[in-house]
């Protein structure tokens, strides 16, 4: 089999020669589009902000980020996210269980209605979960003689955090919980295991991978978030203004050193956790490699 | 542990799964439930462990009715089709599991536990691959971590779903022996499920046929081989070549002659279908009483020959399997002719036949079956 | 009532057999693996007051504050040229916008589901990056390059082209943020089908591009629209990039998201409801026809499904 006419093209050398022996063509082609415009649009861009931030020093950049509003946003971001991405952890897996084995009325609409972070824009999102938490909304009405203030505070920001990062551990952990043999609940009872035995030490080891890898993704997703956040957070400086957020402001103050230090610390993180998320992948798949 | 079972009664929506089983199971004896799928085998399984609960009816272990207490109280050991071993923990971890949730009262010593996983590492012959987990074992060492894990737990009754259904067939024959030996070690009352008739076979003290939700045939290996009961059993257990015939009085007469007479038969005279095995055929010299086929394809397989032809008086097809002797073989060509004895054959009343074998059939009642050796 | 450990209820007494035809199960099927009917109910309300409170309140929250003046008022605010503009961008923006990531995913998911190549792990993790990127950093990485004080910025503009705080920009953060959407819908779904359509198409003497038309697309036909439906959902509702970028203004770059944002800083929240409400249709005609597609041709989407 002769190697393809398109493979001949400009293409990576590495990769022509390994792909020489398919008879499909258009390896040349749609490889070199993919990398033509995955450079142009995302990797040159990003190593902008790297280069940019490069010229500023490694002492530059903690100069900026060390300043006590910086390191208070970066810190709300951080925080919330984290309490978002946990709160996730622990109600999605709770929703995936429930949708997974249980049958009640309308729950081909719920689940549906999981998705509606990924679907309802941004915006929306926060102007609705400030309506809905501010001291006159339908649920604030309820929190504040409490004590609890939602919106306008760091607990609106999880509140938005939450929001956001809720479908990423549903539906991680949904298809898990789908897949797990009936069998293995079956064996640990067969063995003298009860129920909460057998929740605790086989079914929730088993979907921890999962669990987990929906936690970073929710994580990752919430600590860049902004548009759902800015409206219910209030942006007190110090106190519920995130690192998104003093980017824009450093921006339209012409910042652009400042702006870069905040979003290089951010990026670097993202990668870090993207790191994580594909190193929890190929764990819970050498973990759960092989047949049955 | 004894184990009978009264009437027990399955359904799953409008189907019948078990349709009123009664088996007694001695204790300490190997027994295989047998028969196509859907004909209620694994529910029956199932349902002796407590993983499905009957309609009505009782299971007693022991004398004591175990039919409405769940799984975990009966101290059964179950082996699953795929093993169902827990991915995350270690083969050790695995096989120690029954004993490690036990309350705290009841659970032995951490020395202990590890005493008795060791112990039964070496009983299935897997010592030393206590740390590797299932992802890192073969088919069969898997089954085996499986059928530890289960004995872990000094189970009353030890019970297998298709134990060697996802193993090659290399594996499958020696597991098979040790399975057996295994049994013989232990003495625990294990029940097998199985589809493989020669599986059943070669394991089993007693086998029980099974047939839509109902119980065709229980008995020692040999004696449902030898005789069985129903067409259904008959055609299960081997391939079967039915030809029809017809009683006059003792007399059976395939076309127009005369092959056999039925010493003890109380069929009435009329229609009947001859079962026949393919190895159960011979050929015969002219002068014997037999049936005249014509070969219509010859195969040769190793030792033996497979011979399909057509059975001249009616029409049916044969097949036969023949020792492959050398002296024979100028006579298997295509379109020759043979002459047939029939060493060994059933006969069922015509209505009885039934043509596909996985069709659920209704219970027979006043079957009657003669068997005879032909003179 | 039991509790969960002490596993299952009482059976009743065994009925008379032979009476009932059709007896209830004595014990609920499958008891060795479920839990009791109150431990059930208890974790569905749970689950369920979780997504009525995060999820379900907020939506009709949306609609409740976007008729709250009356449908005048509503449809006034739909209809005022800075709305009608903003729609029109929002409309550009996506439809380019998911077109080129249509085109990227086609090509990428090609590239790597019938080709083995060295370092195509490490493509797919590339091609994932923009999801790990907040959205105002995708907004600021263009502005370093295309604002007044980029690299690239001033001298474009002395040749009359303007990217950032114009149309081009609000585009090209778009295309950002909605990057990876189609190509790692396609990616997971070609490689399950690997090459052997393809194979044969080509040895019945089909040239590439008839292969891929009369083969590969119609196969992954469904998995497409998938992903341009998430693709085209994101790209309309994006906020963070296009804020950053678009340089807010009105009737020339403000895209729907934006312009509820200053009709809502303008305290018009009626008129920035009622802009999200059209917002918030499109998310739920994307959640049904999401729906619709997992239930009808599930098996021409991909396997394994994050966004």
């Amino acid at each position: 089999m002769s190697p393809t006419v398109f493979a001949q093209g400009h293409t990576p050398r590495i990769a022509r020669t390994s792909a020489r022996r398919s008879v499909i063509p258009g390896f040349g082609l749609t490889l070199g589009y993919t990398l033509l415009y995955l450079s142009l649009i995302v990797l040159i861009p990003l190593a902008g902000v790297f280069y940019k931030s490069a010229g500023l020093g490694l002492e530059g950049i903690w100069a900026i980020i060390s300043t006590p509003r910086v390191l208070a946003a970066l810190k709300l971001s951080f925080g919330a996210a984290l309490i978002g991405a946990t709160i996730n952890a622990v109600f999605g897996t709770l929703i995936a269980w429930v949708f997974v084995r249980y049958t009640f009325p309308g729950k081909r609409f719920f689940d549906a209605i999981i998705d509606l972070p990924f679907a309802l824009p941004t915006a929306v999102a926060g102007i609705a979960l400030t309506a809905l938490y501010a001291g006159n909304g339908w649920i604030g009405q309820y929190l504040e003689p409490l004590g609890i203030k939602v919106a306008y505070t760091p607990l609106g920001v999880i509140v938005a955090c939450t929001f956001i990062g809720l479908p990423f551990v549903v539906r991680t952990v949904q298809p898990v919980l789908q897949d797990a043999e009936q069998e293995l609940e079956e064996a640990a009872a067969s063995l003298g295991a009860n129920r909460w035995q057998t929740i605790t030490r086989v079914i929730l080891p088993t979907v921890l991978p999962a669990v987990l890898t929906g936690y970073a993704l929710a994580f990752a997703r919430a600590v860049g978030e902004y548009g759902s956040v800015i409206f219910i957070a209030g942006n007190l400086p110090m106190v519920s203004e995130i690192a998104p957020l003093l980017i824009i402001i450093k921006l339209e103050e012409f910042d652009y050193a400042g702006a870069t230090a905040v979003a290089t610390a951010m990026l670097i993180l993202s990668f870090f956790l993207l790191l994580v998320i594909n190193a929890l992948q190929a764990w819970a798949r050498r973990r759960h490699g092989g047949k049955p | 542990m004894d184990i009978r079972i009264r009437n027990v009664h399955k359904h799953f929506g409008p189907f019948i799964a078990l349709g009123g089983i009664d088996l007694d199971i001695a204790s300490g004896e190997l027994i295989a439930l047998l028969g196509p799928s859907g004909s209620g085998k694994t529910t029956l399984l199932r349902v002796i462990a407590g993983l499905e609960f009957p309609d009505h009816g009782q299971i007693l272990f022991g004398g004591v009715d175990m039919a409405r207490h769940p799984v975990r109280e009966r101290r059964i050991g179950f082996v699953f089709q795929h093993y169902a071993l827990f991915k995350h923990m270690t083969v050790f971890e695995n096989i120690a599991f029954g004993l490690r949730i036990r309350p705290r009262n009841q659970r032995p010593s951490t020395s202990a536990i590890r005493a008795r996983v060791l112990e039964l590492l070496d009983l299935v012959q897997l010592s030393g691959l206590e740390q590797r987990f299932p992802s890192q074992l073969s088919g069969g060492q898997r089954q085996r971590v499986a059928l530890a894990r289960a004995l872990a737990i000094d189970p009353r009754v030890l019970l297998l779903d298709e134990p060697f259904g996802a193993l090659d067939a290399k594996v499958r024959k020696d597991l098979r022996q040790w399975l057996r030996d295994l049994h013989h070690k232990t003495g625990v009352t294990t029940i097998f499920v199985t589809h493989d008739q020669e599986e059943a076979l070669e394991l089993a003290d007693r086998i029980v046929i099974m047939n839509g939700g109902a119980i065709e045939q229980v008995g020692p290996v040999d004696q449902v081989y030898e005789h069985p009961r129903t067409p259904f059993v008959f055609d299960f257990l081997g391939g079967t070549n039915v030809i029809a015939a017809e009683l006059r009085g003792r007399r059976l007469w395939i076309g127009d002659r005369d092959i056999a007479v039925l010493h003890d038969s109380i069929h009435p005279s009329g229609p009947v279908d001859v079962y026949v095995r393919p190895g159960d055929l011979r050929l015969a010299d002219d002068t014997a009483p037999g049936i005249q086929v014509e070969i219509q394809t010859v195969h040769r397989a190793g030792p033996i020959v497979r011979i399909t032809a057509r059975t001249e008086a009616t029409g049916q097809p044969l097949s036969i399997e023949l020792p492959h002797l050398h002296h024979d073989v100028p006579c298997f060509t295509v379109g020759a002719r043979l002459r047939l004895r029939l060493m060994q054959f059933s006969v069922y009343p015509r209505s009885l036949h039934i043509p596909e074998r996985t069709l659920p059939t209704p219970i027979l009642i006043g079957r009657e079956r003669t068997r005879v050796h032909p003179y | 009532m039991n509790t969960v450990s002490d596993g299952l209820p009482q059976s009743p007494p065994p009925s008379p057999p032979g009476i009932q035809h059709h007896p209830a199960p004595l014990i609920e099927r499958n008891s060795a693996i479920t839990e009791p009917a109150w431990v059930r109910w208890s974790l569905i309300l749970v689950a369920l007051l979780f997504l009525l409170g995060f999820l379900l309140l907020p939506l009709v929250t949306v609609f409740v504050e976007a008729l709250r003046n009356g449908w005048s008022a509503y449809l006034a605010a739909l209809t005022e040229p800075d709305a009608l503009a903003a729609i029109r961008l929002t409309l550009l923006t996506a439809a380019i916008a998911v077109t080129a990531n249509l085109i990227f995913g086609l090509a990428a998911a090609w590239a790597i589901a019938k080709f083995e190549f060295r370092g195509k792990s490490l493509l797919i993790t590339l091609i994932d990056l923009p999801f790990s990127v907040s959205p105002v950093v995708a907004g600021l990485i263009y502005i370093l390059i295309f604002g007044a004080h980029g690299w690239a910025g001033p001298w474009l503009m002395d040749h009359g082209i303007k990217v950032a705080f114009a149309v081009p920009g609000i585009v090209l953060a778009t295309i950002f943020v909605t990057f990876p959407f189609i190509a790692r819908e396609l990616i997971p779904l070609m490689q399950e089908q690997g090459t052997e359509y393809e194979q044969a198409a080509l040895s019945l003497g089909a040239s590439g591009w008839q292969t891929f038309w009369h083969v590969t697309l119609p196969n992954i036909r469904w998995g497409l629209l998938y992903g341009v439906l998430l693709c085209n959902a994101r790209a309309m509702g994006e906020f963070g990039a296009v804020s950053v970028i678009s340089g807010h203004i009105r009737g020339q770059t403000n895209t729907m998201p934006l312009h509820v944002e200053i009709l809502y800083n303008e305290y018009q929240f009626s008129a920035a409801f009622a802009v999200a409400s059209l917002l918030a249709l499109l998310a739920l005609l994307t959640l049904g026809v999401k729906a619709w597609l997992e239930w009808r041709h599930a098996d021409q989407l991909a396997a394994t499904r994050r966004h």
